[in-house]
């Protein structure tokens, strides 16, 4: 049969093809709208321009960008392939971890040799060494490196450690997860108990990361210590803005194809999509190694801007909220859940951070840190119940009213 | 002619309760079997079965010339040795259009990242067309395949099983629901399928059973009850009590 269309010239002819940007216009708006942001913020940032924009405002941008950056993997995790992992922050945190002891030790050993070199004989290599780990770990009782940082002052090697750890932890997890079939509300449960163990873990003084006190000191970047964090602030802005871009193009790129067509359809039937034989287990795994990568290199890039890592930030909420922010923004498509992180991520530090007035009634006081959750909850349920397609959905109507 | 799929002595038991009890049974390539008999007598059971969806407790299934324990292989794995199957109830993936649930279906490679870098060649494209006029769809391959009417997603369904180019395809009650000339297509497009490969097809209808002109097996209590003709089986007095006396 096919011997014989290829013999007319009419049916081979293959459908036009069209370029990656002109079947997805959605890609090239979103790539518009982080440009043009990405240069107001630049054009008013204290560091670069007139100053409009404070340096603290600057670095809470650049890190919402990596929470937008998260936010899409966990879009594709979950609103593309169907898995409610309620544990990619745990990746987050271990990016920030990794990028973390980088920062912390290579500062530590240059301040460590500026002092030592007051004396009068030059100090031994082992003599630095152990003053490192002496500063480091000071404040847990301790002043032996622990062996995870044996090559914390090698950069290359850290940075990989950003990709491998998030990508082998969920390798691991995933492949004994998926291939026991555990699915559904279990699954989610699961990576909850991994983030909140991972947590738990980190707590703990002896684990060789500093326990409560976490990593600190992470905005000071050995090799660039005499640029200004003004100037810093709006290059590790830059840096976000385009790993967001980057992060976007590529997911954009890996859900438009019969890839995304095959994820999407175990999202809606996992069971038929094995009868085509298609290995499900393994395409999930797939895609949660691949997004807890993405994620890990986000959290590399949040935290030298937030300055400070410890286990509190990968407790099991901070999942739950990411999972809130493309509810809300809207599941299934990317520029949703670049949306939902925006809003409620900003949204969330205003209203924490003291910028909204509470309103006082007299007989009560609203104080906005004490309500940001149940107005958050409440923002939730309404978006899930009402508009199940999130902010998102809104896009929806605006392009059938112009065909 | 040799048998392309053997099933011998298979029992399964759920909670006590015998759906398939000692059935054996074989079709040979190219062959078109239709399967009948009363409600819980086995029939689903026995192609969840062979496609590896339930486990049976004793008894044996062997496929192809190499005789292949199907029982050691996942449900993916059997896809892929040339099995396909449609569902009872039309299971085609709403969201996506025609064409992408085609494409998904297509034999081309299924791992993650042959998949993730795979571009239809004008090949695949070709076929997909050549697909879609078969089951009538040409001109809604860029639909929403929810929107389709049911009979064309039944149609599109076994559209699919096509593109899987499967040497055996089971198709459970595929004339479910369907118009008077919907059924008389979907006979044709069976009986084309059944030209090259084997096709295995669950029915209630007779009248479509009999359109399709084929052998028949009767399935009574999870075994084989009666099988041949459709008129031997027809005069066939226990099929008679059990099922078409009723």
């Amino acid at each position: 049969m096919t011997m014989q269309l290829s013999e007319d010239p009419q049916a081979v002819a293959p459908a036009p093809r069209r370029t990656f940007l002109y079947e997805n216009p959605s890609v090239l708006w979103f790539m518009a709208c982080l440009g043009l942001f990405t240069l107001i913020v630049s054009v008013l940032s204290e560091g670069m321009g007139t100053g409009l924009i404070s340096t603290s405002l600057v670095k809470i941008l650049g890190m919402t960008l990596c929470l937008c950056l998260i936010a899409i993997a966990m879009d594709v995790v979950w609103g593309y392939c169907g898995i409610l992992s309620l544990g990619h922050f745990a990746f987050f945190g271990i990016g920030g971890y990794a990028i973390g002891m980088w920062l912390m030790y290579a500062r530590t050993e240059i301040v460590v040799r500026g002092n030592l070199a007051a004396g009068t004989i030059p100090p031994t290599e082992a003599e630095v060494a152990e003053a490192v780990a002496a500063q480091i770990f000071g404040v847990v009782g301790s002043s032996e490196l622990p062996l995870i940082w044996t090559f914390a002052g090698s950069l290359p090697f850290q940075l990989a450690m950003v990709v491998l750890v998030p990508g082998l932890l969920a390798l691991v997890f995933g492949w004994l997860a998926f291939r026991s079939r555990v699915t559904g509300v279990y699954l989610s449960i699961l990576t909850q108990a991994m983030t909140l163990a991972l947590s738990l873990y980190l707590f703990q003084n002896d684990t060789g990361l500093r326990g409560n006190n976490g990593l600190s000191g992470l905005q000071n970047i050995p090799g660039a210590l005499d640029v200004p964090q003004s100037v810093l602030s709006v290059w590790f802005f830059w840096a976000s803005a385009a790993a967001l871009g980057a992060g976007y193009l590529f997911f954009a790129w890996v859900v438009s194809g019969k890839f995304g067509s095959v994820i999407r359809a175990i999202r809606d039937n996992k069971t038929r999509v094995r009868f085509l034989g298609y290995n499900v287990e393994g395409y999930k795994l797939f895609v949660f190694t691949l997004t807890a990568v993405i994620s890990g290199i986000a959290g590399a890039l949040y935290y030298p801007q937030a300055g400070i890592i410890n286990p509190a930030e990968i407790a099991p909420i901070a999942s739950i909220y990411l999972a809130v922010w493309v509810a809300i923004g809207g599941r299934g498509r990317l520029y949703g859940a670049v949306i939902g992180a925006v809003t409620v991520s900003l949204l969330s530090s205003w209203l924490t951070g003291g910028g909204a007035p509470n309103i006082d009634f007299g007989f009560y006081r609203i104080v906005w840190t004490d309500w940001w959750l149940v107005l958050l909850g409440l923002g939730f349920v309404l978006v899930t119940l009402f508009f199940p397609k999130g902010i998102g959905g809104l896009f929806d109507y605006l392009v059938r009213k112009k065909e | 002619m040799t048998n392309l799929l053997e099933v011998s002595d298979v029992s399964v038991t759920f909670d006590g309760f015998r759906a398939i009890n000692n059935l054996s049974f074989a079709i040979a390539e190219p062959e078109l079997r239709a399967v009948i008999g009363p409600n819980g007598a086995g029939k689903t059971t026995f192609m969840d079965i062979v496609t590896g969806k339930t486990r049976p407790d004793s008894g044996r299934v062997l496929w192809g010339e190499r005789q292949v324990d199907l029982l050691k292989l996942s449900e993916s794995q059997i896809a892929k040795t040339g099995i396909g199957r449609k569902f009872q109830k039309p299971t085609v993936f709403e969201e996506q259009s025609v064409r992408e649930n085609l494409a998904m279906a297509l034999a081309n490679r299924r791992g993650p990242f042959s998949v993730l870098f795979w571009k239809a060649t004008a090949h695949d494209q070709a076929r997909i067309e050549e697909l879609a006029a078969e089951i009538g769809l040409a001109d809604r391959v860029d639909h929403r395949a929810g929107d389709l009417s049911h009979g064309q997603k039944q149609w599109l369904e076994i559209g699919m099983l096509l593109a899987q180019e499967p040497r055996l395809l089971l198709v459970d009650e595929p004339a479910a629901g369907m118009t008077p000339a919907e059924r008389a297509h979907t006979t044709d497009l069976l009986k084309g399928a059944a030209r090259s490969r084997a096709v295995m097809v669950i029915e209630h209808d007779m009248e479509f059973i009999r359109r399709l002109d084929c052998r028949v097996t009767v399935l009574h209590e999870g075994a084989v009850l009666a099988e041949g003709s459709l008129e031997h089986v027809t005069r066939n007095q226990q099929v008679i009590d059990v099922y078409l006396g009723r």
